[in-house]
C-alpha cells in the first residue's frame, strides 16, 4: 500500500512537469508559427528569382552552379537545444544517416543536440558556436552562409545539404533533406523565349554576390520552420505524456483504494473473529 | 494622369515587405541608383546599401533604407530580395545616429585593409542610409 502511494506521488510530480512543459510549448508555438509564416515568402520568391537568373545563364563555369565530382559533403543540421520533443532530434539524425550513406561528410550543426551528436561521432564541425535555434537572428544566418560559401569555394566540400524539419501542420512535421550548393539548375518552361537580360555586373559576379544572401535567407527560413516543428512536437509529446500520467494515476488510485478496502475488511474480519471466541 | 504600373515584390528573410502594383522603384545597386518603371527590360543586379523609394499605384512616395541582396526584373515583374528593407516610419533615427557616431569613431582607429574596416564602413553606410531615409 505504501509503495502505491509513493508511486502515485511520483507520477503526479512527473505530470506536473510535463504539464508545465506543455503549457510553455503552447505559448511558444504561437510566436514560432508567426515567425515561420513571415519567413516563408522569402524562400519562395528568392528561389524563383535565383532560378530565373540561373536558367538564363549560359556560361557553365559560374560559381555555385558547377557540378563537381563529390568527395565530401557538408551537412547543415538543424536540431534542438533540448530533448523531450518526441522524435524531433533523432528523426533529423536518422534522415542524415540514411542520406549520407558511406559518404565522407562534415557538419555545420545548429542547436546543442546536433553539436553533441556529431562531436561524439568525431565528425568535423565547421563551427560550433552558432546561435541557438530559438530566436535565431538573420545575422547569424549570414555568418553561416559565409562559412558555407567560403568552404565550398575553397574546395573543402563539394556539396552542401540542409537537413531540417518542415512544419506542415500542428500534427505533421517532416524532415527534409535539401541541396543548397551547387544550385540545382531548374529547367525553364518550354515556351519561354530566351530574352536578353541586362546585367549590372557579369552574371558570374552577380551570382557570387547574391548567392550568400540567398543561402542566408534560406537558412533563416529553415530555422524558423524547424523551431516551430520542435515546439509543436514537444507540445504533442508532453500532451500525450500528461495524458498517460493521468491514466496511470487513476489506475494506481483504483489499486490503492482496493488495497485499502481489502485491509479494512481484513481488520474487521479479524476483530469479529476475536469477539466471537 | 495615371502612370502605367508594374508588379513589384519586396521581400527580406524575415518578412514580405511589399507585394503589389507600383509606378516606380528607385534603389541602389552596386552600379549606382537605378529606376525601374513599367515595361523595363529583363534585368538583374546585386544591391548595395543605400536609400530606396517606391511610388505606389496611388502616386504616393514611400522612402526606405535598403541593404544587400538582389534586384531582378523578369517579364515586367520586379523582385527585390534584400537583406534588410525598412520603411522610413520603421526607422529608429536616434539609434541610427548613435550607430553612425560609433562607426565613425571606430573607423578612425582602423587601417584600410583591416577586416574590421569593411564591417565598420558597412555599418556607417547603413546608418547614413537609415538617417537619410527617415528625413
Amino acid at each position: 500500500m505504501k509503495d502505491i502511494k509513493l508511486r502515485i506521488r511520483s507520477v503526479e510530480s512527473t505530470m506536473q512537469i510535463t504539464k508545465a512543459m506543455q503549457l510553455v510549448a503552447t505559448s511558444k508555438l504561437r510566436r514560432a508559427k508567426e515567425r515561420m509564416e513571415s519567413s516563408k515568402p522569402f524562400g519562395r520568391i528568392a528561389q524563383e528569382a535565383i532560378a530565373a537568373a540561373v536558367a538564363r545563364c549560359e556560361d557553365a563555369n559560374i560559381p555555385f552552379l558547377t557540378v563537381r565530382p563529390v568527395q565530401r559533403r557538408c551537412y547543415v543540421v538543424i536540431a534542438g537545444e533540448r530533448g523531450l520533443a518526441g522524435g524531433y532530434n533523432s528523426n533529423v539524425f536518422k534522415a542524415l544517416d540514411a542520406h549520407a550513406g558511406d559518404m565522407d561528410y562534415c557538419v555545420l550543426p545548429v542547436g546543442r543536440k546536433a553539436i553533441d551528436k556529431y562531436q561524439h561521432l568525431g565528425k568535423e564541425l565547421l563551427d560550433d558556436t552558432l546561435a541557438r535555434v530559438e530566436g535565431a537572428s538573420v545575422s547569424s544566418c549570414y555568418r553561416m552562409a559565409t562559412l558555407l560559401t567560403e568552404g565550398y569555394h575553397a574546395g573543402r566540400f563539394d556539396e552542401v545539404w540542409l537537413v531540417y524539419t518542415d512544419f506542415r501542420t500542428m500534427m505533421d512535421q517532416q524532415v527534409q533533406v535539401e541541396q543548397l550548393l551547387p544550385i540545382v539548375r531548374a529547367e525553364l518552361p518550354q515556351d519561354a523565349t530566351p530574352v536578353a537580360t541586362v546585367y549590372e555586373l557579369e552574371p558570374a559576379d552577380t551570382l557570387r554576390k547574391v548567392v550568400p544572401d540567398y543561402l542566408a535567407g534560406k537558412l533563416y527560413s529553415a530555422l524558423c520552420d524547424s523551431f516551430a516543428s520542435e515546439v509543436s512536437m514537444r507540445r504533442n509529446a508532453m500532451d500525450s505524456a500528461t495524458k498517460n500520467a493521468d491514466a496511470m494515476i487513476s489506475d494506481l488510485r483504483l489499486r490503492y483504494n482496493r488495497a485499502r478496502q481489502g485491509a479494512i475488511t481484513q481488520e474487521i474480519t479479524e476483530i469479529v473473529a476475536g469477539a466471537e471466541e | 494622369m495615371n502612370m502605367t504600373t508594374f508588379h513589384l515584390k519586396i521581400v527580406t528573410p524575415d518578412r514580405l515587405v511589399y507585394d503589389g502594383q507600383a509606378e516606380r522603384l528607385v534603389i541602389r545597386t552596386v552600379g549606382g541608383d537605378v529606376c525601374i518603371l513599367a515595361r523595363h527590360i529583363d534585368y538583374a543586379a546585386p544591391l548595395d546599401i543605400g536609400q530606396a523609394h517606391i511610388v505606389d499605384e496611388e502616386g504616393k512616395t514611400r522612402q526606405a533604407a535598403c541593404s544587400g541582396g538582389m534586384l531582378t526584373v523578369y517579364g515586367g515583374e520586379a523582385v527585390v530580395m534584400a537583406t534588410t528593407f525598412e520603411w522610413a516610419d520603421e526607422i529608429d533615427r536616434e539609434r541610427a545616429q548613435q550607430a553612425q557616431q560609433a562607426a565613425e569613431e571606430k573607423l578612425k582607429n582602423l587601417k584600410r585593409d583591416d577586416r574590421e574596416f569593411m564591417v565598420a564602413s558597412a555599418k556607417l553606410k547603413r546608418a547614413i542610409a537609415r538617417i537619410g531615409a527617415s528625413e
